[in-house]
């Protein structure tokens, strides 16, 4: 089952194992410079609310309702990277999708798993997506873009400007494979209204995702192989993106204030990231995804500025270095929540 | 040595095998306390820490917030605003679940309608 945690995702498979519990959260971030360089990872601002859209129906086109799953409120330009817990150590395959296109791939959405080329994650190995995989080592960051402008990769790839928002799709391992594997991993547990709606229904709250500037970050390859995971297990969710100011009509709650840009984080003397993933073999980009283009550069194209502040930026020499060793046979969780923090609580 | 500072203290020490930044002097320092405090709380010479603070050690050590407070005897300020919205009702569902196993009480939380797309 998957449900609504403090503003996070919790996939839970307690009928495949009671530590196969995996939480996704979605976080507020600056946004890069796109102007052909590579920066370090960015901070976490936070969390970006959540809520049930089933709550909200009355006020979400028709078409959505289908779809089930949640809402969060992002502002046109703003940047998003997605963080990846395990709290058990248990592993998980993700699959991640923008206006139903893979995010590892470009191709178009299908609910199992491909591994030629590979086309999700693998967690706790990967700890957080901060975007499209563009080559091999490098993404280009998640920003919002309304839908019809052209912008997204859904519009870039498919042609069309229909689905928008954040698919997943989460499969844990299967559970003979991670007793084989983990069976002496230590156990870290601790013993221990909404008002009536107006007649206020929004036509066109769409909102996508489009490729931004570029970053420094691994996409790693599957090291356990595609038999590993329990594919009859899996447990979907959509996440429709509305923005901020249709967030307020829909909800009545204040969406969260604007990221400071990058220049002027930068200028407070706060870090940036890196992350070093061990030995872990990072995948090579596909073709498609090689080929989408900035929104920078397509905004430019039809003679547009459509980020606002996206000036170069010089940064050194706040890079925090993150990282650990290979945990896999160990669940050394310690690092990797360590690690966390300090991305998120910054 | 109270419940809470055990486990606060276990949970370190383990974390701390594997990796020194979780020494008391550390974690104390991303925390926002001082060492000499913590090591206090870990062996119960004085009350658990604040809510905020709690929280802040939780995220530390990687366990969850309202497992931690609720060692420390605290109810997180979201719940108890939850509870005071809808007192009776709310009183009324955790009597009533006080004694059901965790799979009686899983299916009790909203799930997230994973829809048709």
């Amino acid at each position: 089952m998957i449900f609504l945690d403090k503003n996070r995702l919790r996939f839970s498979f307690d009928e495949v194992h009671r530590n196969a519990d995996c939480e996704i959260e979605f976080q507020r971030t600056l946004r890069i410079p796109d102007d052909g360089n590579h920066y370090p990872l960015p901070p976490g601002l936070g969390r970006f609310p959540l809520r049930h859209l089933d709550d909200y129906s009355e006020r979400l086109p028709v078409s959505w309702h289908p779809r089930g799953g949640v809402i969060a409120p992002m502002y046109q330009a703003e940047a998003l990277w997605i963080n990846f817990r395990s709290p058990g150590s248990y592993p998980f395959a993700i699959k991640v999708g923008t206006g139903k296109c893979c995010a590892i791939t470009g191709d178009a959405w299908c609910n199992q798993l491909n591994s030629d080329p590979q086309d999700y994650v693998v967690i706790p190995d990967q700890p957080w997506l901060d975007g499209y995989c563009v080559e091999k080592g490098v993404i280009r960051q998640f920003v919002a873009m309304p839908l019809g402008e052209g912008y997204t990769v859904e519009e870039q790839l498919a042609g069309e400007a229909e689905h928008g928002g954040i698919q997943l799709t989460v499969y844990p391992m299967k559970e003979e494979r991670f007793e084989e594997l983990f069976s002496k991993r230590r156990d870290f547990e601790v013993h221990a209204h909404v008002e009536s709606a107006a007649e206020l229904v929004l036509e066109d709250a769409s909102m996508g995702l489009a490729p931004g500037g570029q970053m420094k970050q691994e996409i790693y390859e599957d090291s356990y192989g595609l038999d590993a995971w329990d594919q009859r297990q899996r447990h979907r969710c959509f996440i429709s993106l509305v923005n901020s100011a249709q967030w307020r009509a829909i909800t009545s709650e204040r969406p969260p204030t604007q990221a400071p840009t990058a220049r002027d984080y930068t200028r407070a003397g706060l870090p940036w990231f890196d992350y070093y993933g061990g030995d872990q073999v990072a995948l090579e980009a596909t073709e498609k995804l090689a080929g989408v283009s900035s929104v920078s550069k397509l905004g430019s194209t039809k003679g547009n500025q459509p980020l606002p502040e996206h000036d170069s930026l010089t940064i050194d020499p706040t890079v925090v270095k993150l990282g650990r060793p290979r945990r896999k046979q160990t669940g050394a969780r310690g690092d990797r929540f360590s690690d966390e923090i300090q991305r998120t609580s910054r | 040595m109270t419940h809470f500072g055990q486990s606060v203290r276990e949970l370190r020490e383990r974390l701390r095998s594997e990796d020194p930044r979780f020494s008391v002097r550390q974690v104390a320092q991303r925390v926002g306390v001082q060492p000499a405090y913590l090591s206090k709380v870990e062996r119960g010479d004085v009350m658990p820490p604040s809510e905020a603070t709690t929280i802040r050690l939780a995220k530390e050590l990687g366990v969850d917030e309202d497992v931690l407070l609720a060692l420390a005897g605290k109810v997180s300020s979201d719940l108890q605003e939850i509870i005071r919205k809808r007192p009776r009702l709310f009183a009324d569902l955790i009597r009533q679940l006080k004694e059901a196993p965790d799979e009686a009480v899983l299916r009790v939380v909203r799930e997230v309608r994973e829809g048709d797309w």
